[in-house]
């Protein structure tokens, strides 16, 4: 095997370390890889240089606890053919639709190089949302419905094409871009780091510690900045913060999507108090602001470790209350159960992440697998279920508050409102040269950032990518066979990023 | 009888006044300037500012720039103050424009208020959100303006599910080009007499976007905004006041 393994994250390798293969090569070294049903495809992405494109690959070895990196390089000719991975492992399809996007590399054997997301810098600009052609299907009995972009709640914008039989949903296509700010670009052109810090906050406001936590492990790797432990509890107890508050929230809009209103005003209120500590630690409800390299500017405090506490007490208690009331509700599991199933063998297929891929059995949790800061001390055992429908990831969800309050108490134990915690660093030098690859597990599931730097140490390269990524698909094939009138439901269940999948 | 104890826990959650709520003393709302900070000072936060949301003579704020990530603050301790003070939308761009030595609220300016508003949002204001580039801390903002905790249906204030059935557009995110279009055509079916609200510093200046390629922001040119609503992103709180400012609620 010709490839780079590292079992840290994040972590940094010199740019020349990355082995660099024959397409060939490449190409049977992915499948060889992808015959492991533990590996998964973390990112895989073309960096364009003067005269050629190199791509690079980063597979996720979940059992191993490991991230191999390789690569291939194609000098720039006028056309750029390649074998497509898809058709034998179908988890490359965004990524290979997203490279022939960008650089109008053309995949052989793609079933559907669709575009991702109209990016500005794309290959072809006289490709337009405007005239993009639908998947349709030709008959007198079938119907298309087209919802979106706008939507009728205050939700992100994005298209969503039916075909139905009658009331039946057979095919839903998803189209997005609409969201598209240009963050990567932004990332290597905005020269100060605290620029970066912000870029990476706005990538998804709701997962603003998520994202923030993946860009910051990156630039201490490659600005040789450690982590000190207090720091890292705090980060981690603030990244547990944010997904106990996003996963009441969803546990209240999917209760106000089958129309119970009792389970979703009390949810709504226990967000609140959720999100309002965050405030109290840091100033912002989203916790912009308090993530940042080196250090923090947030340190907690001796008042706000007892508030946090109290407020968890409280929360806990009080949401327990509710989703034993709501889960065992008749009303309720009726519109719950079966509906939306996405089943594990999809799930691997896909390369679904995070909740999606949890929820149907699949154990993908950077916890668990490539442990980062506090989680390397004792072993995360991710929550799994096994259905694949709305009841598990409703319950998925649940389960999951539990477990992130048993993470912070027992780091908050460790702690002791003593500040040790340090101001952020300025302006680190980084590492000339390098790779650097961060991976954090958000609320929604594995988020991966990844960079490179020139012989000055200066950004040339920067790569997201949000769980969505890998789950949009996860809701196309959730839908099918589905009434119609299911998808706010399934779409909720899933609450995945436009603007995450968007840039 | 179980839900009639979760009911029991639950108790009252609204927020008695949104006018005088107060919120925890970290959050960052409107800044104050020392009157005796130097030009030289003004300078460090000029060049530390990720967002030139600073000016240096005198040292001002703009505070539809700013990203309120609180650096300049850290910086020069004691010159430069974000205050808990979140009733900082206004109708006048320039009154988002703190400057030195400036400790005045910020209030709607009563002169810029169009006759229409007065006359017909007083009592019910019916809003369609519209989302162009946001990311999505602000459109969760928004929703929970009208969640159990702030309820601002309780003055007629509320989000619609469509243009046709509101009286205005609330526009969160700095407005990317792939939503340009669907943008304006969202605010052309509104029926006049018609609003439009930005909220979230993203949408008011561009915010950390600001000089991004993707972004088209024509549709800003080309009519009156009748309410800026500063933050990163906004609180609903200060969301709440300043509509009801705006339509000239006591």
């Amino acid at each position: 095997m010709k490839s780079i393994e590292t079992g840290n994250n994040p972590s940094s390798v010199r740019l020349t370390n990355i082995p660099v293969l024959d397409y060939e090569e490449f190409f049977s070294q992915v499948d060889e890889l992808m015959q492991v049903e533990s590996n998964h495809c973390l990112n895989y992405f073309a960096v364009s240089f003067d005269d050629h494109y190199r791509f690079i690959c980063c597979i996720g070895c979940d059992e191993k606890h490991t991230i191999i990196l390789f690569s291939h390089e194609q000098p720039k000719t006028k056309e750029i053919r390649l074998k497509s991975i898809t058709p034998i492992h179908f988890q490359f399809h965004v990524f290979e639709r997203e490279i022939a996007e960008n650089f109008g590399i053309v995949f052989t054997g793609h079933p559907w190089l669709k575009p991702v997301r109209y990016a500005f810098d794309r290959a072809s600009t006289g490709m337009v949302m405007d005239n993009y052609p639908f998947f349709s299907i030709d008959s007198e009995e079938l119907h298309e419905v087209g919802v979106g972009p706008v939507h009728a709640g205050i939700i992100e914008p994005g298209h969503f094409r039916f075909i139905c039989n009658g009331e039946k949903v057979l095919h839903l296509e998803i189209q997005l871009g609409y969201q598209h700010r240009g963050i990567e670009r932004l990332f290597v052109e905005k020269p100060l780091l605290i620029q970066k810090a912000i870029l990476s906050e706005s990538i998804a406001g709701d997962t603003a510690i998520g994202h923030s936590l993946c860009h910051t492990g990156l630039i201490e790797v490659l600005g040789g900045l450690d982590s000190i432990d207090s720091l890292s509890a705090e980060r981690i107890i603030a990244l547990e913060f944010e997904r106990i508050a996003v996963h009441i929230g969803d546990t209240a809009a999917l209760c106000t999507d089958i129309g119970y209103q009792f389970g979703q005003v009390v949810n709504e209120a226990l967000r609140t108090i959720i999100i309002n500590t965050t405030q109290l630690w840091c100033g912002n409800r989203f916790g912009k602001g308090l993530i940042r390299a080196g250090g923090t500017h947030y340190p907690l405090t001796k008042e706000t470790l007892i508030k946090m506490k109290g407020n968890l007490d409280e929360v806990m208690e009080r949401y327990l209350q509710i989703t034993e009331r709501i889960f065992s509700m008749s009303s309720v599991l009726g519109r719950f159960e079966t509906i939306g199933k996405v089943t594990l063998k999809q799930a691997l297929r896909i390369g679904a992440v995070g909740m999606a891929a949890r929820s149907s059995g699949l154990k993908r949790d950077i916890r668990w697998s490539h442990p980062f800061g506090m989680y390397n001390k004792n072993e995360f055992d991710p929550v799994t279920l096994q259905k694949g429908d709305v009841w598990s990831r409703a319950m998925l969800r649940k389960q999951e508050v539990e477990r992130s309050v048993a993470v912070i108490h027992d780091l908050i134990k460790l702690l002791h409102g003593d500040v040790t915690v340090s101001p952020p660093v300025n302006e680190p030098k980084l590492q000339p040269g390098s790779f650097a690859i961060s991976l954090t597990e958000g609320w929604r599931g594995e988020i991966c950032h990844t960079a490179i730097t020139d012989k000055e140490g200066r950004i040339i390269h920067y790569k997201v990518k949000d769980p969505s990524f890998h789950n949009w698909m996860a809701l196309a094939l959730a839908v099918r066979g589905q009434e119609i009138s299911d998808f706010p439901l399934c779409n909720k269940s899933f609450n995945l990023s436009y603007c995450g999948n968007d840039l | 009888m179980r839900e009639l104890s979760i009911f029991y826990r639950h108790g009252k959650q609204y927020v008695p006044d949104l006018r005088k709520a107060e919120l925890t003393p970290l959050f960052r709302g409107r800044p104050m300037i020392s009157a005796d900070i130097s030009q030289e000072e003004a300078g460090i936060a000029a060049s530390i500012c990720p967002v030139d949301a600073i000016s240096i003579s005198p040292c001002t704020i703009d505070i539809g720039k700013c990203v309120f990530c609180n650096e300049c603050s850290f910086c020069l301790p004691g010159k430069i103050r974000f205050t808990d003070d979140y009733r900082i939308a206004s109708n006048n761009r320039e009154d988002l424009l703190i400057k030195q030595g400036n400790d005045n609220l910020l209030r709607i300016n009563p002169g810029f208020i169009r006759y229409e508003i007065l006359s017909f949002f007083r009592h019910a204001l019916k809003l369609r959100q519209v989302s162009a580039g946001g990311d999505n801390s602000a459109e969760m903002e928004l929703n929970a303006a009208g969640n159990v905790n702030f309820d601002m249906g309780r003055y007629g204030i509320e989000f619609v599910a469509s243009p046709r059935h509101a009286d205005g557009i609330v526009i969160t995110g700095p407005i990317s080009q792939n939503m340009s279009k669907a943008l304006q055509i969202t605010f052309d079916s509104v029926p006049s007499p018609k609003i439009i609200i930005l909220a979230g510093t993203d949408a008011i200046s561009g915010g950390i976007f600001t000089g991004s390629p993707a972004l088209n922001r024509e549709f800003l040119g080309k009519y009156q905004i009748d309410l800026y609503v500063p933050g990163n992103p906004p609180h609903p709180l200060t969301f709440i006041n300043g509509v009801l400012d705006l339509i000239g609620h006591k």
